[in-house]
Order: C-alpha cells, then structure tokens, then sequence
C-alpha cells in the first residue's frame, strides 16, 4: 500500500542529510575529458606566440644590449643598432596585437562551456547525474577558470620580459622606442593584468553561453562584450584609479603615461577652436605659414601662447604607480569575474527549460 | 511509496500552458507508460519529474516526497532524454568514466559487460555508433547508476523494430530483476500493451486516466450494438463512440457484472484500442468516472 507522503518525508529528510554528494575532484576528471580538444588548442596556441616571443625577444634583447655597449655614441655603427634595435618586433610592436589573446580565450574557451551543453541537448544528461546541477556547474566553471587564469599568467610572464628593453630610462635621448609601461596597449599584457583580463574574458563567455545557449552567437557575443570592456577600461577607466599629477613643467619624464594636455588662461580651459584662432592672428613664422618644419612650428607656437599668458596643464600619471595599476585593475576584474560566474552557476540553478 | 505524485500541477512556458492541473500518484514497481499526442505534455511531465525545469503551479515529489533536482533525488532517478544525448566526439568507454565520476553508483562491470554483449564497440566514439547503439549506451549508463527510478523520454521513437524490441527487453528486464521503477513517455502505442503495467494518458497538459493497466481494462467495456440506439444510451459513461452504419462501437466505463442492455454485446477491451478511443476525445477525461486520478494513489478504483 501507499505510504502517505507528510509520514515518509521526516524519514528521508534525516536519511538524504546523510547521504554524502560526490567528491568535488571527481568532477576534474570530467572537466578534463570533456574540453580536452579546446584546452590543448589553447596550450597550443600559447605555446607558439610564446615560441615566437621568446625568438623575437631574444634578438630583442640581443640588438639593446648590443646598442648600449657601443662606443663611441653617435657613431655610424652605433646608429645602425639603434636603428636595428627600433625595427625590431613584428606584430609585437606596441603589443596591439596580443590584446586579442585574452578575447579569443574567452570566445574560444569560456562561451562553448554552456553553450553547447545547452545546443546539443546534453545538458539534460548532465544536469540529472547524481553530482548535482549546480555543483557540475561550479566546478566545471572553477576548474577551467584556474587552467586559462594560470596559463594566461605564465605566458605574460614572457611578455613582461619581452617589452623590457623599452622602457630604458634613458631611451628617448639615445634614439631608441621608448614605451611606457602604462600605456593602453602594453599595460594589461604584464604583471597580473593579463591573468585577470583572460579570467574575466573566460567568465563573460561562459555567461554568454548560458544566456544565449547557442555556441556561435555566444562566441561573438563574448567578443564584442569583452572588446567594449577593454577599450573602455583602457580609455577612460584606468585613468581614474588614482588622481593624476597635474604640472605646469614642460620637463614630464617620457616613461609617465600622459592622461591629458590643456591650455588654460587664468585657470579657464581653452578649446582647441579658440587656440587656433589665437594662432591664426600671430606673427607669419609661429602660425606656420613659413618655413622650418614641424617640431620649430610647435616650439615657437607653444613659446607665442606663454608669451601670452596661457598655460599648458599636463596630467599624467607616474610609470611608479604601475603596481599600484596592476593590483587595482586586478583586484576589480577579480571581482568581476567571480560575479559573473557567480550568476552563471544562479542561472544554471534556477533556470528552467 | 510513490515513485512520482504530482498535486495540481502545471506548467507554463510564456503564454503556453503545457500542464494543468494534473494530480497523479504513480506507485513504487510499476512499469509505468506516460501516453498522448505529440504536445501532449509528456516531455514537460518528465523534464518536471527529473528536476530539469520547475512547475509553474502545485506541486511534484518523487521517491517518495523528495524534491525533484535534489542530491537525494538525481541520485536514485537515472534519466535518458529524448533522442539519448550522448557527447558525440567522446568515446563509449569514456562515456562510462563521465557517469561513474558524476554518480555515487556505478556498476562499471555491469555496464561493460552489457555494452560487450550488445556489440558497441569502447573505443567508438558516442556520435559514430548507430541511433540503436547509442539508445543502448544511454540505457546502459542509465542502468549502471543502480537508480530507483529510470524514466526515459520518447526512448524508442527514432529507432527501427529490433532495436525496438532490444531496448525495451533491458527495460523489462531491469524492472524484472532489480525492481527499478519505470516511467517511460512514448506515443508509440502497439507495444504498450506488452511493457506497460500502469498507465497515464495525457492530452492537451491534462491528466485524462491513470491507473493500473488491469484496473483499467477491468473498468472499460466496448459494447456493440444498434447504431441508431448508441445516442439513448445513458447507464454509464460513455468514452468514446465509433459509427457504422447498422452498428455503433461505444467504450464504456463499466465492468463485466454490469447489465448490458438488450440487443447490445459486451467485449473486453484491448489497451491500444482503449487508449485510442480516449486520445481521439481528449475530452472524455476519466473525471469525475470510474477512475478517479485522485484516487489512484490510494489504489482505490472507484468501478
């Protein structure tokens, strides 16, 4: 006979509290056996940008120790490695280019996660194993995170030492690239950055893939959200973490990354449009409607504008702030990131079919 | 206990209701069939069941009042969902590996012996075996998790006759030999007769009949007769009426003791001809009749 449900739950309330879930690391194996092919291709790829990193940055490195160690300065061999110093890099240069490494990990690893669990329907097997939804969920989500954080950061391990040579305090006045190492396309590649923009790539896609359920979609998704994420932090975010250093000085050290430029006029902003005009009534030489290049045009207007009583205000911020940049940019996208998955794993839980 | 019971149950998707009001109570060791027309509801029935979505009214408990989706629930139901979704790049041994690590239980001797047996090569990947293999291998991994209840999804509609007939012979013999409970949706009818002992009929997200096949059958009559007295008739409910032109089929709900009215014959009643007759009038909903659904938990079957 039918045992009546309000008697039979008390009992099993008391039996399922002891019943103990699967162990946490059975789920590392599945993880692995389940995104084997995308997380072999990602070592794969990093393998070979490192490769070619470590090659490049060898001659690098080769061509600036070479240049520093020629005598006497300003000679013509000493100016052709320079020259062959600056010409150096590839698709390295500025490290525009390694900026999509972090996105394309995100899109390639972090989206399919759900998605395709979601497209092909084997979430209904996945999600009725006796490990438990949202645990497959966390787990799967936390392995995976930890493989692309960790890998992510050792490979900028290499870019830090890559980008070295150009930050010679001393560069811009022996004829050398000089960069700084805030500037927008090198700054997020170094330190602990370039592990938290990959986490935080990873954890946009993986949301994606749940919100989207479909692979393809998800993917640019996940590019398009991560580019407008980094093109915004890199433009207007980072460079309120903290208050720049505002100086009247002509004399900014060339390794500080320079936030903005102003004239002003008894502490009034001068737009662009006003300075022009001011320009425009000055003698011939300093509104550049003679002779003597470019940079004599600058000096002389610059020189005009002072004589006139307008000040040039530069903010900037100092290369020694970048840890303090590093720590802060990694200590938000941390916290993103976890929000994020933190969301997926609520959504996973909640969602119905 | 009861492997499912559902109270008032439904569920809603936007501006579609797939479930209402359902109330049902399947009891433990029955091989259970969840009948109806595509759209019926059967997959949102299961998918409830399994924890996979959530009513949007009334409630559902299984294995006796736990929570559908709780650890104590995914760990005694094995389920095996429509079209057996596999991970098609990865290989039948591997599959087993994914299920045992996902699971408390996992009887792997068992599981290879019977992919041995059925011929599915380990080394094979999922997506390369046959729609039969892969039904198999799904049914296998759902076996070898030792569950309490195995429900599974419309788990031979895309496979040919033999496969068929394999497929639902491990059913029938796991519920045979190891007393796994099954609720199985399906609205293939002919072989229902041979698999089913309990039986829900479900048309337009309403429960229309459950009960024990025998129950049933004992409770159903097909009484032939004059076609042109087949409207008069009024002793008991009519589910269904089929008219010729001198004679008229009625299914009626009634049983062998009761009068059969002069010039009329009485005949049992098979379960594919009854199912049909109550999924051709999804009206005839067995409320308030001679098989109450609210009764059936209680196994008490009004006649």
């Amino acid at each position: 006979m039918t045992a009546m449900t309000s008697v039979t739950a008390p009992l099993h309330k008391q039996e399922d509290a002891n019943l103990r879930p699967v162990q946490w690391r059975r789920m590392a194996w599945v993880t692995w056996c389940q995104h084997r092919v995308a997380l072999t291709g990602l070592v794969a790829a990093l393998a070979a940008i490192g490769t070619y990193t470590w090659v490049l940055g060898l001659q690098l490195h080769h061509a600036y120790a070479a240049e520093l160690a020629c005598r006497p300065a300003g000679s013509d061999a000493c100016l052709q490695l320079t020259s062959g110093f600056n010409s150096v890099g590839g698709f390295l240069t500025n490290g525009w280019i390694l900026q999509l490494v972090p996105a394309l990990i995100g899109a390639f690893v972090g989206a399919p996660v759900l998605a395709r669990e979601m497209e092909t329907g084997t979430y209904r097997y996945a999600w009725t194993q006796g490990f438990g939804r949202w645990r497959w969920t966390l787990a799967k989500l936390a392995g995976l995170a930890v493989a692309v954080t960790a890998a992510a950061g050792a490979i900028s391990v290499l870019f830090s030492w890559y980008y070295q040579p150009y930050f010679g305090t001393d560069n811009q006045a022996r004829g050398l690239s000089e960069l700084t190492s805030l500037a927008p396309s090198l700054f997020d590649l170094r330190g602990v950055a370039f592990g938290a923009w990959t986490l935080a790539a990873f954890a946009i896609g993986v949301l994606a893939g749940m919100l989207i359920r479909r692979v393809v979609p998800a993917i640019v998704a996940t590019l398009v959200a991560y580019a407008g994420l980094a093109i915004a932090t890199g433009a207007w975010f980072r460079a309120q973490y903290f208050s720049p250093v505002v100086t009247r000085s002509l004399n900014v050290p060339s390794s500080v990354w320079i936030v903005s430029q102003d004239w002003t006029k008894g502490g009034q902003a001068i737009s662009q449009t006003v300075l022009y005009q001011v320009l425009q009534g000055a003698p011939a030489q300093v509104a550049g409607k003679e002779g003597g290049g470019p940079n004599l045009h600058a000096l002389v207007a610059w020189q005009y504008l002072v004589q006139h009583g307008y000040t040039e205000v530069t903010s900037y911020q100092p290369a020694a702030r970048f840890w303090a940049f590093q720590w802060m940019e990694a200590g938000w996208l941390l916290g993103l990131s976890m929000l994020l998955i933190a969301v997926t794993v609520w959504l996973v839980r909640r969602r119905a079919t | 206990m009861n492997v499912i019971e559902a109270s008032s149950l439904g569920k809603r998707y936007g501006n579609t209701q797939a479930l209402r009001d359902c109330t049902l109570a399947i009891p433990a060791g029955h091989v259970a069939a969840l009948v109806g027309p595509n759209g019926a509801g059967k997959s949102t029935l299961l998918n409830l069941a399994v924890g996979l979505s959530a009513p949007s009214e009334g409630g559902l408990t299984v294995l006796g009042g736990r929570q559908p989706g709780s650890l104590a629930a995914l760990d005694g139901i094995a389920f095996v969902a429509q079209d057996t979704p596999l991970y098609k790049n990865v290989s039948a041994a591997n599959m087993l590996h994914l299920t045992r690590n996902m699971n408390r239980h996992f009887d792997q001797a068992y599981a290879e012996a019977r992919l041995g047996e059925l011929g599915i090569p380990l080394k094979r990947k999922a997506g390369k075996l046959s729609g039969g293999q892969q039904a198999q291998l799904a049914l296998t991994l759902a076996l070898a998790r030792r569950p309490r209840l195995l429900v599974l999804d419309e788990p031979v509609a895309m496979l040919d006759p033999i496969a068929r007939h394999d497929f639902m012979a491990t059913v029938l013999g796991a519920a045979a030999e190891d007393g796994v409970s099954v609720l199985l949706s399906s609205h293939v009818l002919a072989e229902l007769e041979r698999v089913a002992d309990y039986l829900i009929l479900l048309s337009r997200g309403r429960i229309q009949l459950a009960g024990e096949v025998d129950e049933i059958l004992v409770g159903h009559r097909m009484l032939t007769g004059p076609a042109a007295e087949a409207a008069t008739y009024t002793d008991r409910p009519v589910v269904h009426v089929r008219r010729g032109e001198t004679q008229a089929h009625m299914l009626v709900r009634t049983s062998t003791e009761d009068r059969v009215p002069q010039g009329w014959e009485s005949h049992a009643v098979g379960l594919e001809e009854l199912a049909l007759a109550y999924l051709r009038d999804p009206d005839a909903a067995a409320l308030p009749g001679p098989v109450r659904t609210w009764d059936v938990g209680a196994r008490k079957v009004t006649r």
